[in-house]
């Protein structure tokens, strides 16, 4: 290590420091507090000199062992590809695995309340993950606006229940035909759209459901949401304590003790198995034409037109398909929750969604689940701290992009090629 | 008719706001072709950067036109600092990478800025007291007064001057000219012997500095800001760029007062629930129909 190294990495790691205080120093370093109803200031002095000192080290010892090593990004490293191997050959015995772990965790005896609904969530995000994953990672279309199709689901549903009165399993496909044509709706003037517009189209409609549904009062009553949506029955069996008169429930039949686990339990089945057929969907799509069209579509736009794929169409049955499975997850969000307002469809759910099919990896389905169980995991690390825990979340999404941008498992390779892979 | 008046006044006045955050996002569309997601939210922490000024000189015993100075000055300065370290952070290492890799990488760059703001500076609203208070009324005898304030001559007029040093920089300095290179063929630049990456760069601190100029007016136009202003001033500036044609800056002026106008006359007449709506309207139908925009250049696809 010669001195002229060790000068310019202190320079720069001064000139990171001073990058530091300027990005931090007035944000950070001067709180401003309502007083009186009136604006002051209140220096926080020590926090942004922690954050200066930490990032000046920090770039000091990152130059020290890295300093212009010829770093190759994008590259899978040895141990991502390792995992990636590792999943390739004992792949079936692992999904295998993780389905039957994922059968049995309700009976585990550390699966509480808290570790079901958690569970239940994960699963709904693993469903979102994989219906999307049929839109970005087999199609190629980067889609900002999934919640929207969610969000269509999940009110179709309930209006359905509601008004009607109609079980949660003729609903079910009601609202996820419905979701479908909406993608098909609002897909047939976009799709012919360039990528990176595409996802601005997508994500300004997405946006204009949701202030339909905050404004259209009439219908989903606004900001108060839809309230009383019915809970889903056990093949005509509900799960209630006291039930109507007459009406035989799930413990009574079964001859349990009643116990609101049962409806939890349930649930939870009910979204694993859903989320199992959006990925055995997927995975049979793939070797239908229609999803080699997809992969060919994502690889090559141009070349698949001269080979007389029509791209509107094939981008449109993509856009189709994952709209219904996000339809199919958001009318069972609407029965778990029972209640559903627009606060649950915003801009930053799919985003979050999105993260998860990008981070984990295009086209990968195990990757989507792995990734869910990471953000996920992580926001709800990080649940007591409600705005740090984005921060986390969006630099999670940064960094990866910039060390794998190809995710943590990267399958981008088409499921069949012309020439034999090296 | 005075009603129309009115909503012209603030329509241009909203649209010259509009047009100074659209400026960035041509400008990075036009030298790396990609999206600039998170410049909505680097227009936020511009109007941070002023209120929080605007806040500690109150306390001083400046001139006002001295504080206006000051105050554009420091969050041109620091916004300009956010506008360079997003770039190295998260979209230089991305040059390379697939398409669609910067755009989600600007994404998660939103998220970031949103929520630190928030973390930092809380999540309430923030209010603060008129600067400049005043102004010229018109028509007073009928029944409604159309009232041009000095706040918003003030920021048209800032808009202009701004405009015109920014016109002249691209069009006669060697970093105007090294942009338009970049912009044309950015491998052939670097062999001409021009720093390509210090030009991204400095077009990414022209771009923020641009958009606090931009936050410091809405601040103290609407006099209320919040952490999230980022997303939806963000979205319409992006429509603005479009609309005016992607990669043409007088296009992204052009782009930002017809916004404006349309949003204002949109509220003003048709229905304010829905004036977001509009914006997101325009959006989707001059993707789909108009690509190109009214100055832009058509989108040549390649084999």
């Amino acid at each position: 290590m010669d001195k002229n190294f060790l000068q310019s990495s202190l320079k720069d790691s001064l000139f990171t420091g001073l990058i530091a205080l300027a990005l931090f120093g007035p944000i950070v370093g001067l709180r401003t507090v309502a007083v009186n109803e009136a604006l002051v200031v209140q220096p926080k002095w020590l926090v942004v000199a922690l954050i200066v000192a930490f990032c000046a080290v920090g770039r000091f010892f990152i130059n020290i062992y890295t300093f212009k090593k010829d770093q190759r990004r994008g590259e899978p490293s040895s141990f991502g590809k390792a995992i990636s191997n590792f999943l390739d050959t004992k792949g079936s015995q692992i999904a295998l695995g993780a389905v039957i772990f994922s059968i049995i965790f309700p009976f585990l005896p550390f699966a509480d309340r808290y570790w079901m609904d958690i569970a239940i969530m994960m699963m709904t995000y693993i469903m979102l993950g994989w219906g999307l994953n049929i839109v970005i990672g087999l199609a190629g279309l980067l889609d900002l606006g999934y919640v929207a199709f969610y969000a269509v689901g999940a009110y179709s549903y309930a209006l359905f229940a509601i008004h009607f009165g109609w079980s949660f399993w003729i609903c079910l496909p009601l609202a996820g035909l419905f979701a479908g044509m909406f993608g098909i709706l609002l897909g047939f003037p976009v799709l012919r759209l360039r990528g990176d517009y595409l996802a601005i189209v997508t994500l300004a409609f997405g946006e204009m459901i949701r202030i339909l549904l905050l404004n259209w009062y009439e219908l989903t009553k606004g900001p108060d949401g839809l309230t009383g949506i019915p809970r889903p029955s056990f093949f005509g069996l509900p799960f209630k304590r006291y039930p109507d008169e007459g009406v035989e429930t799930f413990h009574t039949f079964f001859g349990l003790e009643y116990s609101p686990m049962q409806r939890i339990i349930f649930l939870y089945y009910l979204i694993l198995i859903l989320a199992l057929i959006t990925n055995f969907f997927t995975i049979k799509i793939r070797r239908l034409p229609v999803g080699r069209a997809w992969e060919a579509l994502r690889e090559d736009e141009i070349a698949c037109k001269s080979l007389g794929v029509n791209p509107r169409n094939t981008k449109l049955t993509a856009f189709a398909v994952g709209a219904m499975f996000g339809g199919f997850a958001g009318s069972f969000f609407a029965t778990r929750q029972a209640f559903i307002s627009p606060e649950s469809f915003t801009f930053i759910e799919s985003a979050i969604i999105v993260a998860i099919v990008v981070l984990g990896g295009m086209g990968s389905q195990t990757g989507v689940v792995l990734s869910t169980i990471f953000l996920i995991g992580l926001i709800e690390v990080f649940r007591d701290f409600e705005s740090y825990r984005m921060v986390a979340f969006g630099g999670a999404m940064v960094l990866i992009m910039v060390f794998r941008p190809k995710g943590i498992l990267a399958k981008r390779k088409p499921t069949i090629t012309m020439v034999k892979e090296k | 008719m005075e009603y129309f008046l009115q909503q012209l006044i603030n329509g241009l006045t909203l649209g010259s706001v509009y047009g100074l955050i659209a400026i960035g996002y041509t400008m990075v569309y036009g030298i790396i072709g990609m999206i600039n997601f998170a410049h909505g939210d680097i227009f936020m922490v511009g109007a941070f950067v002023a209120l929080i000024s605007f806040i500690l000189f109150a306390l001083t015993a400046i001139a006002l036109p001295v504080i206006l100075i000051l105050v554009l000055l420091i969050s041109m300065v620091f916004t300009a600092c956010y506008g360079w370290t997003v770039e190295k952070l998260a979209y230089k290492p991305l040059r390379k990478s697939f398409r669609l890799a910067p755009l989600i990488s600007a994404l998660g760059m939103s998220i970031v800025l949103q929520n630190y703001v928030q973390a930092a500076q809380g999540a309430r609203i923030k209010t603060l007291q008129p600067v400049i208070q005043g102004g010229f009324n018109f028509f007073e005898e009928s029944e409604f007064v159309v009232t041009l304030s000095y706040l918003q001559i003030f920021i048209v007029l800032v808009t202009i001057v701004l405009m015109a040093i920014f016109t002249l920089l691209i069009t006669r300095t060697a970093l105007g000219r090294a942009q338009r290179a970049c912009e044309q063929d950015r491998t052939m630049t670097a062999l001409m012997g021009i720093n390509v990456d210090r030009t991204i760069s400095m077009t990414f601190i022209i771009g923020s500095s641009l958009a606090s100029v931009a936050g410091m007016m809405f601040v103290m136009y609407y006099g209320v800001i919040d952490f999230y202003i980022g997303f939806l001033a963000g979205i319409k500036a992006f429509t603005a760029a479009v609309l005016g044609g992607i990669g043409s800056i007088p296009g992204a002026m052009l782009g930002g007062l017809l916004i404006g106008l349309i949003e204002v006359f949109w509220s003003g007449y048709i229905s304010i629930e829905y004036k977001d709506i509009a914006a997101f309207t325009t959006l989707v139908i001059v993707l789909i129909f108009f690509p190109t925009g009214f100055l832009g250049k058509p989108d040549i696809e390649k084999v």
